[in-house]
């Protein structure tokens, strides 16, 4: 079966994806939706930009729709995507990084249905404590790229998921009633290295910018030698 | 006390994480012991192994069952107790004799338990992915605890303690198959 993995570079995605290929399934491409509304209810959006370079280190095609990030018009959007891909790659199947969302999984299901595909979401109901200590045991490299819930701020902007974290975000998590993975959208994150990748994906952390508890990483990346062949780069 | 017999129904590998280990992770959560089988590999000592079966669910699009149903003909004969969830359900109407109809539910609805089911009753909120149901009003082993119009949400066997829900509780709902594995 050949499969597209609906694909935002964060921590869901990069583990629903590395569980479809443990099960030796073909990643024939990664669908990104790139959302102009940064409190997107459907997409990820920090770092988003990403994904392109994170696709050249797994070495799997990109599609990337862009969507200025309305309700409906994100769907009809993302419908968009998955019918290129049904049509470029192939595909039979998607794959999502959904764990809790009911509104995020019942919507792609509804379009998966209404193209004759499969639907998959490997992370479904997953305890989110599980999903953390699962990526620090199989060595996903991931970091917090944004934040947006008390009781977390500026300083967790680049934050690494390890033990120390985990041990940490549970406590905040009895104490404040927030969802230790993120699952709430209290925070967003990114996959620098993980067994899908060839090499590490190289980046600094530019910028942190907002105010409160609402806070995003903008991130520079270092050339890889893709990127100046096709001269992006001097 | 028996282990209990997790049915796995999915014909992809990779819809196991998404409808049955959702269910083991409810049991193992309350220390519940169980093992599971793909149900075109239940042998006779697993059925004489276990006294309660759960038959779980699966994608939109996977109907195998349907066409390998003839793998269920245990369940008439089965001493134990059985709950199926949503295409464990339509598995149990089709072993009984019922008919397969289209009805595409996805998503959140509101549904009325006017008796009790495994604890459930009064007006709940459930989660449903399914295309199909079992019209179980023409089944006649089964009672219809609840139903939308035409479309039975959840049954239970006349006799035997067989109980069938269309929607899923691994997601909304965990005290029904809690209620389950705690049957005396």
């Amino acid at each position: 079966m050949r499969i597209g993995v609906l694909f935002s570079g964060g921590k869901d995605s990069m583990y629903a994806a590395w569980l479809t290929k443990k099960c030796n399934y073909d990643i024939s491409c990664l669908i990104s939706l790139w959302s102009g509304n940064k409190d997107s209810f459907m997409f990820h959006t920090p770092a988003i930009e990403l994904t392109k370079k994170q696709s050249e280190l797994m070495d799997i095609p990109l599609i990337v729709q862009e969507t200025v990030g309305k309700k409906e018009i994100e769907l009809r959007d993302l419908e968009k995507a998955i019918k290129l891909a049904i049509k470029k790659y192939k595909i039979d199947g998607i794959v999502t990084g959904a764990v809790e969302s009911v509104y995020q999984a019942s919507r792609v299901q509804k379009i998966c249905n209404k193209l004759k595909i499969e639907c998959f979401n490997p992370l479904w109901q997953k305890n989110q404590i599980e999903i953390l200590e699962d990526l620090v045991k199989n060595r996903f490299d991931v970091i917090v790229s944004g934040v947006a819930a008390y009781p977390l701020d500026k300083a967790w902007v680049g934050r690494k998921i390890d033990k120390k974290f985990i041990d940490e975000i549970k406590v905040l998590a009895d104490k404040y009633k927030i969802n230790p993975a993120g699952e709430g959208g209290e925070f967003e994150s990114l996959v620098l290295n993980c067994p899908l990748f060839k090499k590490k994906l190289s980046i600094k952390l530019k910028n942190v910018s907002g105010e409160g508890n609402a806070w995003r990483g903008e991130f520079l990346t270092r050339p890889t030698s893709s990127d100046v062949e096709r001269g992006e780069f001097e | 006390m028996k282990k209990v017999l997790v049915v796995n129904v999915c014909q992809e590998k990779l819809h196991y994480y998404e409808f049955v280990k959702p269910i083991e992770d409810i049991l193992s959560g309350k220390g519940v012991s169980f093992f599971i089988r793909h149900y075109k590999e239940i042998k006779e000592g697993d059925l004489n192994g276990t006294d309660k079966v759960i038959i779980c669910g699966t994608s939109l699009k996977d109907n195998d069952f349907v066409k390998s149903i003839n793998y269920f003909d245990w369940i008439k004969s089965f001493d134990g107790k059985i709950l199926g969830i949503c295409a464990g359900m339509q598995i149990l109407g089709l072993v009984y004799g019922g008919e397969m109809y289209k009805k595409i539910e996805i998503g959140f609805y509101n549904e009325n338990f006017e008796k009790e089911f495994l604890r459930l009753k009064g007006e709940q909120e459930i989660y449903h992915l399914h295309n199909n149901f079992i019209n179980f009003s023409k089944v006649k082993d089964f009672e219809i605890v609840c139903k939308n119009k035409n479309v039975s949400q959840a049954v239970k066997h006349k006799v035997k303690e067989i109980y069938g829900v269309l929607f899923h509780p691994e997601v909304r709902n965990k005290e029904i198959i809690l209620s389950f594995v705690e049957l005396k």
